[in-house]
């Protein structure tokens, strides 16, 4: 790791006051530190955003949730009330990392990194959630834009995420066997807005949103609706752990078992 | 038995300081005015070195010392070596390239390391080490062995043509052909065995420490091997004579072959410990690990198995490429040659074997020894090549084996090897029940249910282990001689010391030999220490490595407990007044046989260092010391049996049962000895599934060089296993032990193989067996 | 640099660290517990678990100065004053090591996974919950039933007295 001068901000103000030229804001650091570690980031200044209490903590009333940025994925994992309303999303959270992982990363330094193999954006992206920060809202769709790659501009904190939770969702992630990141994740939520499939790890320029599986699902919002549904594969990411047309086929594959988990 | 002696299951004695946080190993070393050390390693897989400056990095805050190849050179520091000759079949010698632990003019792999900076803090000597300007000249690197040898591929060495190290065969050709030419049924088969990076959980490191005014260094190293280190380091590397070189191994956080081996980092340190003044510390991260620790395995076979009109094998034709990375490592060349080819006839009676094995440098980390070396890789053609002929000959796996095990003993093969004592089919018997293999098909109907499919396959593997004979080793090459050393101190108030040259990282030595003292004299336990891994205490030994601390160090320790059990029992017959023959050792006493007559263990131990009352002509004190050379390599054998479950949609393999069923001679501790089968068959399961190095063929560069990229074996990977024995005791060793260390790595990988193809319905299918390629298998299956 | 102040299985450790040093390089360096190891370089192996705050946190992947002002538990404390934990004694009866190195955190993760399943454990789970703790020596069988045991026996424990024993 580069040097670097750490400031540990009390609120969303002075953060973003720090947060300006080479510093980054420092969440749970589940991505940050080890990206620093092996020296491929290099911020200035890190600005720790984890005592800001007002970045904290879960509402939820009637089926409207709102989740502070700096939620752990552990609460986000183990919050009773939010498991109720939608327990697609406290299962994704249970599945991020690893236990030690899970008690420092939080939902906002998530979506925030916007990695393509994350699990959260899928989630955003599906729940056609809103991402609020210190200066705007701003749609899930509008958010992510690619790889590590979001609508944030300098000194822009994501303070929390709100979504209405849907009738019907859920999701399935087939983790890269070393990493453990999702290879491919599919998010489905079936609301009033309609069907929304969400799919993460697999798309080379990041999370996106499944047109077929939509309008397969809007058909019919069933396991059988998948069979001999097909994505294409062109866009999809090909590395030496998954090529596109094997990411193509997990697709489908997980799509079919989020369905199976929204419909049970 | 006693509830502490030979086989019991007794809690290791040295669990105490791993549980609680106060093990010792390298890195919690701490010597005044001690530094950190970096090395700036090559990017690059080939190129040559134009030039070197480290003045900038020499400027940078806290840098005490940057130090290059040429200064090391200039200071004598030698070349590093492999230490076992082998001969190809032309007569001529292998074909060493020079490896310099700091690279002068050229590097040939990524990590090769060509300076050290020494600083304050690792991360300033990091920071520093950046800047070191190297530039470099690149050439055309390759990467696989087969490529290497093709006209035209990139050369490395001058003294290796076309890449070739060594062209070795062994068996009877002409035999072997006859017998392809005869046969009923011959099964061929094209075999990869996937590279591999040992990953010990403790990454490498070294703290040497040299003082001025003694002229003198301390080493503190992760080594399964101090002796071999200093020795090797002082005859070959002249980085100081023996007695002016201790090396100390404290506790070592598994080793698995790769902490055999003497690397640059550990010379290079001693040496700037002297050049820079100070004490200097290093210790890899991972990713250095991934790059620079010796990697495994890295094979291409072409196999033929013949069989006669009733399935019975009648010759095996081997042709092996091995691929050695960039240098030669200390071991390399003995391990597809003596420990591979010499174990080609496995458990069955095949009277033609002849197998070639052609060595060659690649632009990759050097290859040398992992958890079973060469026998592995042996077991994998062997029981692949097994399995397939049975599906192609239309019978059963199990029976087709079963048909042609070797049942008489000695028996001796046509590789050299002769086989002690074993029962094959008692393991495949007691394998197959374990697994109810009957009850097989019934359960994978219950999977087609759930959409899953299933499929069982079986590994039945030898190896040679209590590694080794030096008169033989030495006759086929080897460098050392391969006995253990061991000395037995009893202390004045009857507590006992072991030293041994035997080095424990996980195996569980402090426990496990302290057992065969405590069965010995009937002393508590407790009352046992056992001392290794320091040069200063211990004054030889040959380490651990080949599953060889049981048959060999243990073998050693009770030929030093024999003497002391004499003289014990000439001091106890003086004192009691009574024949020497009539004295028993019992409950910690010694005794006149049918009497009530005794000396206790302790005052014995008195009597012979306070010297006041011995048997005339005795020398006082009580320790002996011996050293064992064995007579034979000991034969552990046994059957593993895989069943597994493959979900089609995404190409990911369950393993839903493991059963283990091994020969390992006489147990001391099975406790100990089932937690060494159950995690080599976890590497073994890990090479089958998950783990694979990859280097990008044409950059050279390590593509799974983190935990990122490269799949270690976690919990959710594997089950629980059932493990069994089935026990012919060793006749070549006192103990009658064969070893147990690498079975499990030997004998499982082709079980999950065989397994999967088995369930898939293709035979078309690399390790490792990730859900991709299994997918992509299951894609041609009925196309 | 800042000044790093933090309570260590007790006892206050405080120093003037560059602001890149890791937790687990405070604590081994600096409060001089070696019992917490390195392993890796990616967050993977589990080495370096301890207890932050009375959560399993991954100290080569916090700053020292983002834990100033923490409460800390490492293996050196796990057992608090006790001679032994009941993970640290199931490991040892169960043979859950073998080399040792990955030990210490295979038991602050174990003991923190036991913590946060109250209503008791199977082998499924503990086997999903190690996903951040690599062993290379025991294939893992071992450890999954040291923690499997520890989890009843303290179980048995809680039932016993009424209360949870040290975490």
């Amino acid at each position: 790791m580069y040097a670097v001068n750490y400031h540990r901000a009390k609120s969303v103000s002075e953060a973003a006051k720090l947060g300006k030229g080479d510093a980054k804001f420092l969440s749970g650091g589940m991505t940050l530190i080890p990206a620093m570690k092996t020296r491929l980031a290099a911020p200035s200044d890190l600005v720790d955003l984890t005592h800001i209490q007002e970045l904290k903590g879960i509402t939820v009333t009637g089926k409207n949730v709102t989740i502070g940025a700096g939620t752990t994925h552990y609460e986000v994992a183990t919050d009773q009330r939010l498991a109720k309303v939608c327990p697609a999303i406290t299962y994704l959270a249970g599945l991020i990392g690893d236990p030690a992982v899970r008690h420092r990363g939080t939902i906002g330094g998530s979506i925030a990194n916007n990695d393509p193999a994350a699990d959260y954006p899928a989630a955003m992206l599906a729940l056609g959630a809103t991402i609020t920060t210190n200066k705007r809202s701003i749609p899930a769709e509008k958010f992510f834009k690619g790889l590590f790659e979001t609508a944030l501009k300098e000194g822009e904190i994501v303070t929390s995420v709100s979504f209405t939770a849907p009738a019907k969702c859920g999701y399935a992630k087939f983790p890269n066997p070393a990493s453990r990141y999702a290879m491919t994740g599919v998010f489905v939520a079936k609301g009033k807005e309609g069907v929304r499939v969400a799919v993460t790890g697999a798309g080379d320029d990041g999370v996106f949103r499944s047109r077929e599986l939509e309008a397969a699902l809007s058909r019919s919002f069933a396991v059988d609706t998948l069979e001999g549904v097909r994505v294409p594969s062109d866009s999809l990411m090909d590395d030496m752990h998954a090529s596109s047309d094997y990411r193509a086929a997990l697709i489908i594959a997980m799509a079919k078992r989020a369905v199976a988990q929204a419909s049970a | 038995m006693g509830m502490e002696g030979i086989g019991a299951r007794v809690a290791r004695k040295e669990d105490k300081r791993f549980i609680t946080g106060a093990g010792r190993y390298t890195d919690d070393m701490v010597v005044p005015g001690m530094k950190h050390a970096v090395f700036v390693r090559s990017p690059h897989a080939h190129a040559d070195i134009k030039k070197i400056d480290v003045s900038d990095a020499q400027a940078m805050p806290g840098v005490v010392a940057v130090l290059t190849g040429k200064q090391l050179k200039a200071d004598g520091i030698g070349n590093l070596i492999c230490g076992w000759m082998i001969h190809s079949k032309d007569g001529s010698p292998m074909k060493m390239g020079a490896w310099s632990p700091l690279a002068v003019d050229r590097v040939r792999y990524v990590g090769d390391a060509v300076a050290i900076v020494i600083a304050d803090t690792k991360g300033q000597a990091r920071d520093a080490a950046e800047v070191v300007n190297v530039v470099y000249k690149e050439r055309k690197a390759v990467t696989s062995a087969v490529e290497a040898l093709k006209k035209g591929a990139p050369q490395l060495h001058p003294e290796a043509e076309n890449n070739l190290i060594y062209d070795w065969e062994i068996g009877d050709a002409a035999a072997t052909d006859a017998a392809l030419k005869k046969a009923a049924h011959i099964t061929k088969m094209h075999i990869v065995n996937n590279r591999l990076v040992p990953n010990a959980m403790e990454p490498r490191a070294a703290l040497a420490h040299y003082d001025k005014a003694e002229d003198h260094y301390t080493c503190w190293t992760t080594s399964q091997n101090p002796h071999v280190a200093r020795l090797v380091m002082s005859a070959f590397y002249n980085v100081a004579p023996e007695n002016k070189l201790r090396v100390i191994a404290p506790d070592v956080g598994g080793g698995f072959g790769s902490k055999i081996f003497i690397y640059p980092e550990e010379v290079v340190c001693c040496w700037a410990s002297k050049k820079a003044g100070v004490p200097v510390k290093w210790v890899a991260d991972r990713t250095e690990s991934f790059l620079c620790d010796a990697h495994g395995r890295d094979h291409v076979t072409e196999v033929q198995m013949a069989f006669d009109k009733d399935n019975k094998v009648i010759g095996l034709k081997v042709d092996t490429i091995a691929n050695f990375g960039a240098y030669m490592s200390l071991f390399s060349s003995s391990v597809p040659t003596y420990l591979y080819a010499t174990l080609l006839s496995g458990q069955y009676n095949i009277p033609a074997i002849h197998a070639n094995v052609r060595a060659v440098y690649t632009n990759t980390a050097p290859v040398d020894a992992y958890r079973g070396a060469g026998r592995p890789e042996a077991t994998f053609v062997l029981e692949r090549t097994m399995e397939t002929a049975a599906h192609e000959l239309g019978v059963s796996p199990a029976e087709l084996r079963r048909k042609n095990f070797i049942t008489e003993f000695p028996h001796q093969t046509p590789v050299i090897m002769c086989y002690d004592a074993g029962n094959y089919a008692a393991s495949l018997d007691a394998a197959m029940a374990a697994i109810n293999y009957k009850g097989f098909e019934k359960r994978k109907a219950e999977a087609a249910k759930r959409g899953k499919l299933r499929g069982i396959g079986m590994s039945n593997y030898i190896e040679a282990c209590g590694i080794a004979p030096s008169a033989a080793v030495g006759s086929l090459g080897a460098g050392v001689g391969l006995w253990e050393s061991a000395e037995v101190r009893v202390n004045a108030v009857g507590t006992i010391e072991v030293l041994t040259g035997s080095h424990s990282h996980g195996q569980g030595h402090e426990t496990t030999f302290a057992q065969l003292v405590t069965e010995r004299f009937g002393v508590p336990i407790d009352s046992v220490s056992i001392v290794h891994g320091d040069t200063d205490k211990v004054q030889m030994g040959m380490g651990t490595y080949g599953s060889r601390s049981g048959a060999v160090g243990m073998s050693a320790i009770v030929k030093a407990l024999d003497k002391v059990e004499a003289k014990a029992k000439k001091i106890a017959a003086h004192l009691l007044e009574a024949d020497e023959s009539d004295i028993v050792i019992e409950n910690g006493a010694l005794k006149v046989a049918g009497t009530d007559k005794n000396v206790p263990w302790f005052q014995m131990a008195l009597a012979a260092y306070t010297a006041h009352n011995l048997p005339g002509g005795m020398e006082p004190g009580l320790k002996e010391t011996a050293f064992y050379d064995p007579t034979n390599f000991t034969f552990p054998a046994g059957c593993y049996i895989c069943e597994v479950e493959v979900d089609p949609d995404t190409g990911k393999t369950d393993i839903v049962a493991f059963v283990a069923a091994d020969d390992f001679g006489n147990i001391i501790n099975p406790m100990i000895v089932e937690g060494q089968v159950h995690g080599g068959i976890a590497q073994g399961v890990g090479q089958a599934l998950l783990e694979g190095a990859h280097y990008d063929p044409s950059s050279g560069q390590l593509l799974t060089a983190s935990y990122m990229d490269y799949c270690m074996p976690r919990a959710d990977d594997l089950p629980s296993f059932q493990v069994s024995h089935q026990n012919t005791p060793c006749p070549g060793n006192p103990l009658g032990i064969k070893g147990c260390g690498e079975a499990g790595a030997i004998g499982s990988t082709p079980a999950v193989i065989n397994a999967i193809t088995n369930a898939i319905g293709t035979n078309d299918l690399e390790m490792p067996a990730t859900p991709q390629r299994v997918w992509r298998a299951l894609q041609t299956v009925g196309k | 640099m800042s000044e790093v102040s933090m309570t260590v299985n007790g006892r206050k450790v405080q120093a003037l660290v560059e602001d890149r040093t890791l937790l687990v390089n405070f604590l081994r360096d600096n409060a001089e517990l070696t019992g917490t190891h390195v392993g890796c370089d990616t967050s993977q192996c589990g080495a370096c678990v301890v207890h932050v705050d009375g959560k399993a946190v991954k100290s080569c992947t916090m700053l020292a100065v983002q834990a100033s002002g923490s409460t800390i538990t490492t293996i050196e404390g796990v057992s608090g004053g006790a001679d032994l934990h009941p993970v640290q004694a199931a490991f040892r009866e169960h043979h859950g090591l073998q080399c040792g190195f990955c030990t210490p955190g295979m038991i602050m993760t174990a003991v923190d996974m036991i913590r946060r399943h109250p209503e008791g454990l199977d082998e499924a789970t503990v086997r999903a919950e190690l996903e951040g703790n690599i062993c290379r020596c025991t294939g893992y069988h071992n450890i999954v039933k040291a923690i499997l045991a520890a989890s009843s026996e303290m179980a048995k424990g809680a039932k016993g007295k009424g209360r949870a024993k040290a975490a």
